[in-house]
């Protein structure tokens, strides 16, 4: 199992632990985190997994595809070099202790 | 606990407050939604498949490409109904609406009380009513036994036939693209996803699909089945060894009719997706409501239709202000091939192509001199500034 503290808008901090191999979108919807939406179901479809990564997190997670990258321009929040599509990174062992913080609204 | 086995279970107690008939995107949406907005009474979800509530859009694309081993997501896990105490009633259905007693009868022979009832029971696959196509003789393609009964049937099918060349046929016909499979997608119109697009997107995705190896025959009528084939009105006889019938859908609305609530293609409502009966909403696929992107009242098939309602009704019922409607989208994914619409166009409305470069498809749909629709096929940016940009047809008083 992977763990990832998700830190919602107001600071509160939950704690999830889920299968490698699930996306970290997957893993919130799963364990019910206010904050993160994944209307498509995880296609790239509709920016409302958008989290930020935790500054001292982000060299150990693989950088964006270009899907990503277009999807992220409209999301609903500010985005910062630190955002990121919760649907397109995987959870692996290496991503154990992940912190992503979450907007406050995803539409 | 909470009732996910396959029998009806009531995993709280039997005080009425809200029920939710139907545990698909939309009735999900709308019992943790209530929670959210936070009502405290009693909310019980009724789903008539059996185990945990998931997602059905990857069921026709990576759930059926990857034969069943990229499970699709459950809306929310197992304990999470416990922890917000939605009382979830798995392999339960909707039998009886009694109005009078506001009582509902169930499946398993039980009754059930509601103060408020919200009907998000969908819709069923169209059955053609056609020699060789009843049920137990065709496949079809809406929920998860479908998709596994399907998925069950490809080991050593060499041709199947899909009739319909909407959204759930081409999916599928590009999910099975390249695996050894013979796929025929019949159509009856004269272009695929003809209801949803474009000429342009249309003829853009009848190029992909033919690149692909998918036989694809446009206006054709299919007269009936015969051993290892169906057969057309003009007497071809297209091989098959198993058929797929993909030919839309119809609301569920028997059950609200007999109830007397008022019907057409869809449980007719009003802009809070109240139906004729004050006490009863509709939401989703099932539902017929008014819609700021139309002169008319619509029934959208869409996740995002579907969510967008629970979460509006779920605010209403919780007495907290109801959230404004977006600019209707609507998804799908075939091979190379990402198309978004953002708007309502009709079929008949203008068409104006912005880019075609080969990979990306950008056309404009106009009517009156408005622009009322854009549909994109990867080009993903402008898909979401149009979600942004189109104006309503009209605004309620």
């Amino acid at each position: 199992m992977v763990q990832v503290h998700f830190v919602a808008h107001d600071g509160t901090r939950t704690s999830v632990e889920a299968e490698a191999g699930t996306s970290i979108m997957a893993a919130a919807v799963a364990n019910g985190i206010d904050g993160i939406v994944g209307e498509c179901g995880g296609a790239a479809m509709c920016a409302t997994c958008h989290v930020y990564l935790d500054p001292a997190d982000a060299a150990r997670v693989p950088d964006r595809a270009e899907i990503e990258e277009e999807m992220l321009d409209s999301a609903a929040a500010e985005v910062t070099g630190f955002s990121r599509l919760s649907c397109q990174i995987t959870l692996e062992p290496g991503l154990d202790g992940l912190v992503v913080h979450l907007p406050q609204s995803q539409h | 606990m909470t009732g996910l086995s396959s029998t009806c279970r009531k995993a709280s107690t039997e005080m009425a407050g809200i029920v939710i008939a139907g545990a698909g995107q939309a009735g999900v949406e709308c019992a943790f939604g209530l929670r959210a907005a936070g009502y405290a009474g009693e909310v019980t979800l009724i789903g008539a498949e059996p185990g945990l509530p998931g997602q059905r859009p990857p069921l026709s694309k990576s759930y059926l490409k990857s034969r069943g081993t990229e499970a699709p997501l459950p809306f929310r896990g197992a304990a999470l109904y416990d922890r917000q105490r939605i009382g979830f009633l798995a392999g339960c259905a909707l039998r009886g609406i009694d109005r009078g007693a506001r009582r509902l009868a169930l499946s398993d022979g039980r009754a059930l009380d509601y103060d408020r009832l919200v009907l998000a029971t969908g819709a069923r696959n169209r059955v053609l009513p056609l020699p060789g196509f009843g049920p137990g003789e065709v496949l079809g393609l809406r929920d998860l036994a479908d998709a596994d009964m399907l998925i069950a049937r490809l080991p050593g099918l060499r041709r199947l036939a899909v009739i319909g060349a909407g959204f759930i046929g081409l999916e599928v016909a590009a999910a099975l693209a390249g695996s050894g499979i013979a796929v025929t997608v019949l159509e009856a119109g004269p272009r695929v996803m003809a209801r949803a697009v474009s000429a342009e997107v249309s003829a853009w995705f009848e190029r992909l699909h033919r690149g692909m190896g998918t036989d694809l025959r446009l206006g054709v009528e299919v007269a009936r089945r015969e051993p290892g084939a169906v057969v057309l009105a003009d007497g071809t006889r297209i091989a098959a060894d198993a058929v797929l019938v993909a030919a839309g859908v119809v609301p569920d609305t028997n059950l609200a009719a007999a109830a007397g609530l008022a019907t057409g293609n869809g449980i007719l409502t009003d802009d809070l997706h109240r139906s004729s009966d004050p006490a009863i909403f509709a939401i989703g696929d099932v539902a017929m409501a008014p819609n700021r992107w139309a002169a008319d009242p619509v029934r959208l098939e869409s996740v995002a239709n579907a969510t967008e309602q629970a979460r509006r009704v779920a605010a209403h019922l919780a007495g907290k202000p109801v959230p404004d409607p977006a600019v209707p989208w609507f998804w799908s994914h075939q091979g190379a091939g990402r198309l978004q619409m953002a708007g309502l166009a009709r079929p008949q409305d203008a068409s104006r192509v912005i880019e075609d470069t080969g990979e990306v498809l950008v056309v404009e749909r106009h009517r009156g001199g408005r622009l009322v629709a854009l549909e994109t096929v990867n080009a993903l940016r402008l898909h979401m500034a149009a979600r942004k940009a189109i104006a309503p047809e009209r605004v309620p008083a």
